[in-house]
């Protein structure tokens, strides 16, 4: 035990040593939230609407009142024609246009349906999608208001996200997403790193030839990091809360167990990788390309997934991080329990214990 | 006296590199047995394969005893091992280093401090200071003390003096001497032939070939030539020239001498100067001398 | 007899530490000139001076003519330059190295294939042209890539322990091709821990701490301080 103690207390040396890793691992995801954060409020702000309104009645103008209240939104003009859309897009101010249906007011009564076409400038798809979301998000919640009871009548695509994140707010689903990216990058590349250092140094060497067992280099390696990465995570989850007012409407301790758990899944890849690669450059090319990548395209974290070919979502199943994502966002946005989240939960499980055993067994008692 | 190291037709490849080629050795305990031969003759490769860090893919070898497949991990509570590159935590200070060390092997510094004392002693005025700012004497001495800290009955040292000037070297070498003293066994690598004589045995190793396994008096004794050493001021041009001589056996510098070697095995420094004088070469000395290493191994070399 | 490095009181501080410390001496023109001490005494500092690789803090210097402080571009093509750790691409293949190297220093295209024959014929690497360096031993390595400093014809070569943990007839056979060199008018400034490659050289300087203790040729420092060998000079010397 002493020697396992001893252990871990140079590995936590080797981390507070390297002022510019810790400034890195600390400054990085903070300057994110910053950046992130407002960047993604502002450009919401500041996004310019025009308005296609052949209808001009009582309901057309109690919903336009709404959208350009609810602060996202700019109105750059009325149209009064279908030939202006083209150009107000050409001029590359106006981000999107609000069709309504001729007598939309009177259709909605009558008829309970009414459609509205949404026509957003795509060159940059990520906005374009919050954009259409937002107004789609907030017709539906006029709706709803004048008519609880009634189905929903007017034909909008529903996104489910927005259901829970009434203030539209994009830094809600953008903190689950960071914390993720951050644990990963913690764990799995910081450890690989590390272990693979010692390779690349000969003191592997010593140490396979000394009575440590493999199993307990490992977990005195990989300790520091649990904890390390679990500090920056709280420290994210705070940021979001008094910077940003991001709530955890779920329970707190389920939250930090589902970190715990990823935080593990994270390391056991870790670990993979410090036994195939030989050298530090090796390692970090291997986490950022293989983990790193495929973590932040297909998690969803800034890609919906749902957009995406058939084949990438089946590859996006393989994707621990997506689980991860889902768990996080349901239980902060949507306070949901365990009971809804279970299985999520055991998905990652197995990824872990898998991992955790290939792993274990790749790595060697020997130099080769 | 019983054998701390026994080497029974040890072979290893890497593809089609021959490593090591069926090596026999036995290393008596309590001896200084030196592994002497370049850079690729096979010493790190031998050294991993004893300290259990690598598998030969041919015969077997034990460790007091303990076989190096079966017992591995009784093996690494015994021995003692300093890799090639002195492997230190650059980050850590000499202090932190030196506890490491001693913790893994479950032990303190306090503990065994009388035996590291002498060579620690010298380091730590500078304890506070990290590993990576250390010269190379200072690192050597420092790599030396972690691998003895936790007492070993076995130490191997991989080119300990490798890229050390001699004083530093001279000095490691006296400190080896007196460890001897504690009942240990040192096995150590180097590419420097004047460190053999510091040794009880050694063994010169080439392509992964043990050449010749003696005592280094035992070596030049058994040397198979007369040699002889010629002086002159203009020694390039005897060198060139005696190359191409048709009775010379072997012919190389050492240092302000030719070492010279003639084909016929009774030849006399007078018919060779008698010799020498009718092939027009410049004023020179010659006298019969005795070998050293590095003339066995460059005989031995020879005879491959 | 021409003066090809010159050092008159040349000083390097970094910070407050003195690490060449009022050094001066000369080499001349086809000299080998043994640079010996022990590990920190400031060998590899003065060696990056005389490159053009740092610049000195006092004292004048000059290689090749050419002022260290102000000429060092200059002085960078009047030099080849060799150490055991930094030589050849390992992934490349002999003659692809040759081209490399040779194309570094500007030499035409002609100039390069003629090189590289002369250069593989006399190293006996003919049949080798193609294999990669990785696959070479150490000692090939070793005297191909001093040949490889010697490309571009320069004036001084810089060795730094050109011969660590070679056999000892490759180490003969690397010597042979410095006297070699020599002869043809190249000076040659080298570094080495093996006391019997100081004999071969024509002078020797000693440094400790920065500061160069003795100079002169091999016997006569054998005389100056009584003793047999060069080992015992430098043991003497540095032990002061």
């Amino acid at each position: 035990m002493k020697r396992f103690y001893a252990f871990v207390k140079k590995e936590f040396y080797h981390i507070l040593r390297d002022y510019r890793t810790m400034l890195i691992l600390f400054g990085m995801p903070v300057a994110q939230i910053m950046l992130f954060g407002f960047a993604i409020t502002n450009e919401i702000k500041d996004a310019h609407i025009a308005i296609l309104d052949p209808s001009k009645d009582h309901e057309t103008s109690r919903l336009n009142e709404k959208i350009l209240s609810s602060g996202y939104f700019i109105l750059d003009k009325y149209l009064n024609s279908p030939g202006e859309i083209e150009s107000v897009f050409e001029e590359g101010k106006v981000k999107i246009v609000v069709v309504y249906d001729e007598d939309f007011g009177r259709k909605l009564l009558k008829n309970k349906a009414a459609s509205i076409q949404i026509i957003a400038d795509a060159t940059d798809p990520n906005t374009a999608n919050t954009l259409t979301n937002y107004i789609s998000a907030i017709f539906q919640d006029y709706v709803q208001s004048q008519n609880p009871l009634a189905i929903s009548p007017v034909r909008v695509i529903p996104e489910v996200r927005f259901r829970y994140n009434p203030d539209l707010k994009g830094v809600f689903l953008f903190i689950p997403g960071l914390i993720t990216i951050i644990l990963m990058l913690v764990s799995a590349m910081m450890t690989s790193i590390s272990l693979t250092r010692e390779k690349e140094l000969g003191t592997m060497e010593v140490l396979l030839a000394s009575p440590m067992k493999p199993v307990q280099i490992i977990v005195a390696k990989v300790i520091p990091y649990i904890i390390l990465a679990f500090i920056i995570s709280i420290v994210i989850l705070l940021l979001g809360y008094l910077v940003f007012k991001v709530p955890v409407k779920g329970n707190i301790a389920l939250l930090i167990s589902e970190f715990l758990l990823f935080i593990i899944t994270a390391l056991s890849l870790g670990i993979l990788i410090s036994t195939i690669a030989k050298t530090q450059q090796v390692a970090l090319m291997m986490s950022l390309m293989g983990l790193m990548l495929p973590t932040i395209i297909l998690s969803g974290f800034i890609f919906p997934v749902e957009n995406m070919p058939k084949i990438l979502q089946w590859i996006s199943y393989l994707i621990p991080a997506k689980w991860f994502i889902t768990i996080v966002k349901g239980i902060m946005l949507k306070g949901l329990g365990i009971e809804a989240i279970w299985k999520e939960t055991l998905i990652i499980l197995g990824f872990t214990l898998f991992f955790l055993i290939v792993s274990i067994k790749k790595f060697k008692i020997r130099l080769a | 006296m019983s054998q701390a190291v026994i080497i029974d037709h040890v072979s290893k490849n890497y593809g089609k590199i021959k490593a090591l080629r069926n090596i026999n050795l036995e290393i008596q305990q309590q001896e200084i047995f030196g592994l002497i031969g370049p850079d690729g003759a096979g010493k790190t490769s031998l050294f991993r394969i004893l300290t259990t860090l690598l598998l030969p893919d041919e015969g077997r070898a034990s460790i007091l005893g303990q076989d190096v497949i079966r017992d591995y991990k009784k093996i690494r509570k015994i021995i003692g091992y300093m890799p090639g590159r002195f492997s230190l935590y650059q980050d850590l200070s000499v202090e932190e280093n030196l506890s490491l060390f001693a913790a893994i092997f479950g032990t303190t510094i306090e503990e065994n401090y009388d035996l590291v004392k002498e060579i620690y002693s010298q380091i730590e005025p500078f304890k506070k200071r990290k590993a990576g700012n250390l010269s190379g004497g200072m690192k050597q001495k420092l790599a030396l003390s972690c691998a003895l800290i936790h007492k070993p009955e076995i130490l191997f040292l991989d080119e300990p003096t490798t890229g050390v000037d001699p004083v530093s070297r001279k000095e490691f070498w006296g400190m080896l001497r007196r460890l001897k003293d504690y009942g240990i066994t040192i096995l150590v690598s180097t590419p420097y032939m004047d460190e053999a004589n510091l040794c009880d045995r050694i063994g010169l190793i080439q392509n992964g070939e043990l050449l010749s396994v003696n005592t280094p008096e035992q070596l030049k004794s058994e040397y198979p030539n007369r040699l002889f050493a010629i002086h002159s001021e203009k020694k390039y041009q005897i060198l060139q020239s005696l190359k191409g001589y048709e009775n010379t056996h072997s012919i190389f510098s050492f240092g302000d001498e030719i070492h010279y070697v003639d084909k016929r095995k009774n030849a006399i420094p007078e018919v060779l100067e008698n010799d020498f004088n009718g092939l027009d070469l410049p004023e020179f000395k010659l006298k019969e001398i005795q070998p050293t290493v590095e003339d066995c191994f460059l005989e031995l070399m020879q005879q491959k | 007899m021409d003066h090809v490095i010159t050092s008159n009181n040349l000083t390097k501080k970094f910070g407050n530490f003195t690490a060449v410390d009022r050094i001066s001496f000369s080499v001349l023109k086809g000299e080998i000139f043994g640079f010996l001490g022990a590990n920190g005494a400031g060998k590899t500092t003065v060696m990056k001076m005389f490159c053009g690789l740092l610049s000195p803090t006092g004292g004048e210097g000059s290689v090749a003519g050419l002022d260290i402080f102000t000429q060092r571009e200059k002085i960078k093509k009047r030099i080849g330059y060799m150490s055991q750790r930094f030589s050849l691409y390992e992934d490349l293949t002999v003659s692809e190295n040759i081209t490399f190297y040779a194309g570094i220093y500007g030499l035409k295209k002609n100039d390069i294939k003629e090189k590289r024959e002369a250069l593989t014929e006399r190293l006996h690497l003919g049949d080798f042209q193609n294999n990669l360096i990785s696959s070479l031993p150490l000692g090939w390595k070793q005297k191909l890539a001093f040949s490889v400093a010697l490309i571009h014809s320069p004036d001084i070569v810089f060795l730094d322990e050109p011969t660590g943990g070679v056999d000892p007839v490759t180490r003969r056979q690397f010597w042979d091709l410095i006297y070699e060199a020599a002869r043809q008018g190249v000076t040659i400034f080298v570094t080495t821990h093996y006391m019997d490659e100081a004999e071969y050289c024509d002078r020797i300087s000693m440094m400790v701490d920065g500061r160069i203790e003795a100079l002169g040729k091999p016997s006569e420092l054998k005389t100056q301080f009584g003793v047999k060998t060069m080992n015992e000079v430098f043991l003497k010397l540095a032990r002061k």
